[in-house]
């Protein structure tokens, strides 16, 4: 237990001054502010509608759940497991680690956790940002009724079913990063594996929840049809999570005998 | 078996169908410095690779202070530091980054950095990005990381490859430091007999994965026989002085003569003997069989 400590330390102190690390902090922060932005600056078109508060707080927080469950959330995600390896790559750091005095699974599950993290840390975010920034719109925009719901349990369920459902794609990915150490490859096959989620999910395949890349889609979907009835019942934990869930920890154990096995050459 | 900090017990190691190690009992006393020579390819980095567990080896054939590698891995690996191949750096972290950064895996205070930084003499740049470094530099960094635990064994690969004369000098004489006022035992690989002579205590000669010979530099002395060799007028002239006054005459060539090297005072009087011949002695000097010709040696003896 110390040993994972430590090694997710050591992980946070190595990547703090990467791309990978501030992408966490800056991609909620920028999508958010875009959105406020335009829930500013177009306020009189949104303010004609007259959308009640429930109404108003779900296309607000649509605007960034759906930009980001669709399409920046695999990317994401996909990057986050391509970094959190690519330094030990890059560096060709492997040896230098598996060299010190600490067990390989904790230098392992600590990589995975501290992607694990940055992913929740960057999802949380964007949760905050959405409900902080939606209270600072009521007070630039008066018109605004933001203050008459509470959209923190909408907030919560959303951005918890989007983190879960996005683990399956984490472990593959992950997998794939650990193994190659070029670019190409594993952000290809993401690639691949993305658009091919996307559309069996659109196009609503009987076994799209069996493609890790479709789980985000999906369990955004079933969030979306609920919204109709009352938005603060809907389950997390569906099937998609579970799948997501299962994939995370199957890939997850295959991913620890990869890493005993690799040999530094 | 306890008065090794090494031992290899007949260790055999494949890549695929490509023998790299074969049958290599290596035996590195506690408290020497053992070079570790041999051609490039030879097998030294996959051995360095092997002792450090980074590469698995077959159980029973490697011992670290007395125990079996692979089933005491994570207590072996810190009684070692090591530096393999280019040192492992994070360019994006400054130098001091780098040596916190292996502090925080290792437990360590984080003001062995600074320490580390000027025993190595990085000081000046210690907040400079490790990826701006010169290679002399990267090498030193990388002395320093393996230095920072303070650990009993010292695996270092070729550890002076980049480093300007100074650095190969201070580098030296850090290893001998070490070795004598501090009790450690060095392992340091080379391509290069000269430089493991200048520092070794114990040598093992390996090529194409197979141990050649093994022992203290003393007796790697005995088989590298020294040579003398002596320019002189009147080639043919001379060649029959030196064999009629008893010598053994190894080469003859159209401007020198090879004779085996006995002692310094045998070089002078052979050196009078040809004067007052008559004979015209351009230069006389003490040459040491190359590494090559010393590989040939050993095989051949073998």
């Amino acid at each position: 237990m110390h040993t994972l400590f430590i090694s997710l330390q050591s992980e946070f102190y190595k990547s703090r001054k990467t791309l990978a690390f501030w992408a966490a902090i800056l991609l909620p922060v920028i999508i958010c502010g875009l959105i406020t932005f335009g829930f500013y600056s177009g306020s009189e078109k949104i303010l004609d509608r007259h959308y009640p508060p429930m109404m108003l707080w779900g296309n607000y927080i649509g605007a960034a759940l759906n930009v980001m469950g669709l399409l920046v959330m695999p990317f994401y995600v996909i990057f986050m497991a391509f970094s959190v390896n690519n330094i030990e790559h890059k560096n060709d750091t492997w040896k230098m680690l598996f060299a010190q005095p600490l067990n390989k699974f904790s230098i392992y599950a600590a990589k995975y956790l501290y992607a694990v993290l940055l992913i929740f840390i960057c999802l949380f975010l964007f949760a905050t940002l959405t409900y902080l920034f939606g209270h600072l719109l009521q007070v630039l925009v008066p018109g605004y009724n933001f203050n008459q719901f509470n959209p923190s349990t909408v907030l919560i369920n959303s951005y918890t079913k989007l983190f879960l459902s996005s683990l399956g794609i984490l472990s593959l990915q992950f997998i794939l990063s650990l193994v190659w150490g070029d670019f190409l490859k594993p952000m290809g096959i993401g690639f691949i594996g993305t658009i091919m989620g996307i559309i069996t999910a659109n196009v609503g395949w009987k076994y799209a929840y069996l493609i890790p890349y479709a789980l985000p889609t999906l369990a955004l979907r079933i969030t979306k049809v609920k919204k109709g009835g009352d938005p603060l019942d809907f389950p997390i934990f569906t099937q998609e999570i579970w799948t997501s869930l299962i994939y995370a920890a199957i890939l997850f154990t295959i991913g620890y005998f990869i890493v005993t096995k690799k040999s530094i050459k | 078996m306890n008065n090794y900090a090494i031992e290899t017990v007949g260790l055999n190691f494949n890549f695929g169908n490509q023998v790299i190690v074969k049958d290599l009992s290596l035996q590195v006393p506690k408290g020497s410095i053992y070079g570790f020579l041999g051609p490039n390819g030879a097998g030294k980095t996959t051995t360095i690779k092997i002792l450090l567990n980074l590469l698995k080896s077959p159980s029973d054939q490697v011992f670290i202070f007395g125990k079996e590698i692979n089933s005491n891995r994570i207590a072996t690996l810190k009684r070692i530091g090591a530096l393999v191949e280019q040192p492992a750096i994070y360019g994006h972290l400054s130098g001091k980054e780098n040596l916190i950064n292996r502090c925080i895996l290792l437990g360590i205070k984080k003001t062995k950095a600074d320490e580390m930084l000027a025993l190595v003499g990085l000081t000046e740049a210690a907040n400079k990005k490790a990826s701006k470094y010169s290679l002399g530099m990267k090498q030193r960094l990388g002395i320093a990381q393996a230095l920072i635990s303070d650990p009993e064994l010292l695996l270092l690969d070729e550890p002076t490859n980049g480093l300007d004369p100074n650095g190969i000098i201070e580098i030296r004489n850090l290893m001998i430091d070490l070795a004598t006022k501090h009790q450690k035992t060095i392992l340091v690989s080379s391509h290069l007999l000269a430089e493991i002579e200048r520092t070794a205590t114990h040598v093992g000669i390996i090529n194409k994965g197979e141990l050649l010979f093994q022992g203290t530099i003393d007796e790697l002395h005995l088989l590298s026989k020294p040579m003398l060799e002596i320019e002189v007028d009147q080639i043919e002239n001379a060649t029959a002085l030196i064999l009629k006054s008893g010598y053994e005459v190894i080469t003859k060539t159209d401007k020198k003569i090879t004779v085996p090297f006995i002692s310094a005072q045998n070089s002078g009087e052979l050196n009078t003997l040809l004067i007052k011949n008559g004979f015209t002695v351009s230069s006389l000097y003490k040459q040491r069989k190359d590494l090559e010709n010393l590989f040939l040696d050993i095989t051949k003896t073998n």
